[in-house]
């Protein structure tokens, strides 16, 4: 068997019923194959990784892999994370979020379980869009594009996810592309083997809401600008202002070994235990 | 409830801090929740005691998120809650439904105020009655119990533990500004006194396992995360396997077992305390703080020769019909004094169907109603 059937045989639901939800060249397949092959790296036995993804296309991954998986409420995903961690901190926790469901309606949340540095691993599949609802703008849609609510274009400026999550407290912050699949592969796996929180913004495509609309052509015409668009973070130190306009970095951006909140619980725990002796 | 021979010790505390005590007694070792008058000390008690019992405490950022990390820790395996008041019960909304959907066992405590909106924040109320029940959107099943006494704190509260556990579900305590800071004599019962019930948990072979099967009590055995069960949890409506779905054949079923699992079980859910009802000519329905009110009214009014008589609701959803529906027919008149402009008279009303006379005794002043002003209406009635 190639490798890849016996991935897919190892990690996808058998009694799902297929097809899935995607349209045919959307990114999320390419991730959903990043993301069972950096599992896969890691070792975690399927028992020990819960899956907890929020509401948009980015969200329906949980339900295919076959994994302990947790469909949660719209931009909820990462406080039920938090309960999942802090109850059995033995368990990975992976956290898949679309960019209107991390940023718009769980943008408060995702600041908070930066800051709180939680043990787990995010990753915020950015398409710009709100596709499953048929096109509408997210925080992450650029200045000027075009959306069915924003007809005119767009006139709010766009979120950089990384940035934020590394302002916020995030342990580790990496950033790719579906097009630089073998990368983003690499990306999960440490982001999942961190400890401490870790975000990886996934540059993805919807061409059928976002490609189609803002004249960037099919899925392929959209990896294509990925693949130009993209600078490895490692090459960005010898390039001038000039060169970078346009462009973005891909690669592990913040990398740090902070006190994670478990970490940190475990001294509450000895500290209120002592208490207690203490007081007889 | 505790009786004499059970009592062990005895304790000076307000209601707020019972409910942890009943919390910690029932086996709950995960709290989040975000800070709100007049619940609060529920979160203070909670992260003074959580700790030293192996549980874990978090402040979160708002009470959405604190259900939301409620229900991921009960799915993780722990006794969870949660403790709010009106505008934090309001953001809860959203995940109290994900969790009826999900049929994720959890208790959360909502401590009433003075509303709508901020309200009258160091106010009584029972102004919540109805959000209660349908405060989530979609056709659901709830279990909400009430407490009026420090001691019903502590019992109720692993009372609902229990029922969340046995029957899959959240329930909803809804607790009062005036019973949350009174002071009073508590009795703890013993730890080998108390009943506490933990979730059914799947004994087949995990590749046998189907995560929502009916079967005769309408409640499938839950697999932990980590415990070799995977499945799928999610708030779309879901097959027996716990996958997305929109045929009617498997629709109709999955939400027909989710309102049987609470109704065939009513006479265990449904919990009412009668005093002198058994050859009542009028009675009171009361709950919460306010029953303790009418429960001095009763005994004053019998004490002036007339047949009053007192039915206490501790479950208020589901609502006790069957309990009541008798009474109703043999009274004469029923007095139900409450602090909001008629939520729980609305459905006792319902169920009476124009059978006895039902008066109300409204007060949304942010004050309790008194003894005398509901003995002033029993002498009428």
């Amino acid at each position: 068997m190639a490798e890849v059937t016996k991935l897919i045989h190892k990690y996808l639901r058998h009694d799902k019923k297929f097809p899935h939800v995607w349209c045919p060249g959307c990114g999320n397949g390419i991730f959903l194959g990043a993301l069972i092959r950096a599992i896969d790296r890691t070792g975690f036995e399927k028992d020990e990784i819960v899956i907890v993804s929020g509401i948009g296309c980015s969200g329906r991954i949980s339900v295919y892999v076959d994994f302990n998986t947790l469909h949660t409420t719209h931009g909820r995903a990462l406080t039920f994370a938090t309960g999942v961690k802090l109850a059995n901190p033995k368990l990975q926790v992976i956290v898949i979020m679309g960019d209107g469901d991390a940023t718009a309606i769980g943008g408060n949340h995702f600041i908070h379980a930066a800051r709180r540095n939680l043990n787990l691993t995010a990753i915020v599949v950015n398409n710009s869009i709100y596709g499953m609802t048929g096109g509408q703008y997210s925080p992450t849609t650029p200045y000027g594009a075009l959306a069915t609510t924003a007809l005119y274009g767009n006139i709010e400026h766009a979120f950089s996810i990384a940035e934020l999550a590394a302002m916020a407290g995030a342990s580790m912050v990496a950033r790719g592309t579906v097009y630089h699949a073998t990368l983003l592969d690499e990306l999960i796996e440490r982001a999942i083997l961190k400890r401490g929180f870790s975000v990886v913004e996934v540059i993805s495509h919807c061409h059928t809401q976002y490609g189609r609309r803002n004249r960037m052509g099919g899925p392929v015409d959209m990896l294509r600008w990925q693949k130009e668009s993209a600078v490895k973070v490692e090459k960005t130190q010898s390039m001038t202002e000039e060169e970078l306009r346009g462009k973005f970095t891909i690669g592990v951006l913040v990398d740090r070994d902070l006190p994670f909140y478990t970490q940190e619980y475990s001294k509450v725990r000895d500290a209120a235990k002592t208490m207690l002796a203490k007081a007889g | 409830m505790v009786t004499a021979k059970s009592r062990g010790r005895q304790l000076l505390l307000q209601g707020n801090e019972a409910i942890v005590e009943g919390a910690l007694a029932a086996g709950c070792r995960f709290f989040a929740g975000y800070p709100i008058t007049p619940a609060t000390e529920i979160s203070e008690v909670m992260s003074q005691r959580l700790p030293a019992a192996g549980g874990t405490f978090i402040q979160m950022e708002d009470e959405i998120a604190s259900l939301g990390a409620v229900v991921g820790a009960s799915l993780a395996g722990a006794k969870a809650m949660t403790a709010t008041s009106g505008p934090g019960f309001s953001l809860m909304q959203e995940n109290l439904g994900f969790a009826c959907v999900t049929e994720v066992p959890c208790v959360i405590v909502n401590v009433m105020r003075g509303g709508p909106s901020t309200g009258l924040p160091t106010s009584v109320s029972q102004g919540d009655v109805m959000q209660s029940r349908w405060g989530t959107h979609g056709d659901h099943p709830v279990i909400v119990l009430a407490v009026s006494t420090t001691q019903d704190c502590f019992d109720i509260t692993v009372k609902a533990f229990n029922l969340s556990e046995k029957y899959r579900t959240p329930v909803i305590i809804l607790s009062d500004e005036v019973v949350a800071h009174t002071r009073e004599k508590i009795y703890l019962p013993h730890p080998g006194e108390i009943e506490v019930l933990d979730r059914i948990r799947p004994n087949t072979p995990p590749e046998w396992y189907i995560p929502y099967e009916d079967n005769s009590r309408g409640v499938p055995p839950m697999g932990i995360f980590g415990d070799g069960y995977r499945y799928h949890v999610t708030g779309l409506i879901h097959d027996l396997r716990g996958f997305p779905t929109q045929r009617p054949d498997e629709i109709v079923p999955f939400m027909n077992r989710l309102f049987r699992k609470i109704n065939q079980h009513f006479y265990d859910i449904q919990i009412v305390e009668e005093e002198s009802t058994a050859d009542a000519d009028v009675i009171v329905i009361a709950y919460g703080s306010v029953s303790r009110s009418a429960r001095r009214s009763v005994r004053e009014a019998r004490s002036r020769g007339i047949k009053a008589g007192l039915v206490q609701l501790i479950t208020l959803w589901p609502f006790p019909r069957q309990i009541l529906e008798p009474l109703l027919r043999r009274v004469r008149a029923v007095l139900v004094p409450e602090l909001n402009m008629g939520q729980v008279s609305r459905e006792v009303k319902r169920i009476n169907q124009g059978v006895t006379r039902i008066e109300t005794l409204n007060r949304i002043d942010g004050n309790l109603i008194t003894p005398n002003e509901i003995l002033v209406r029993l002498v009428k009635l």
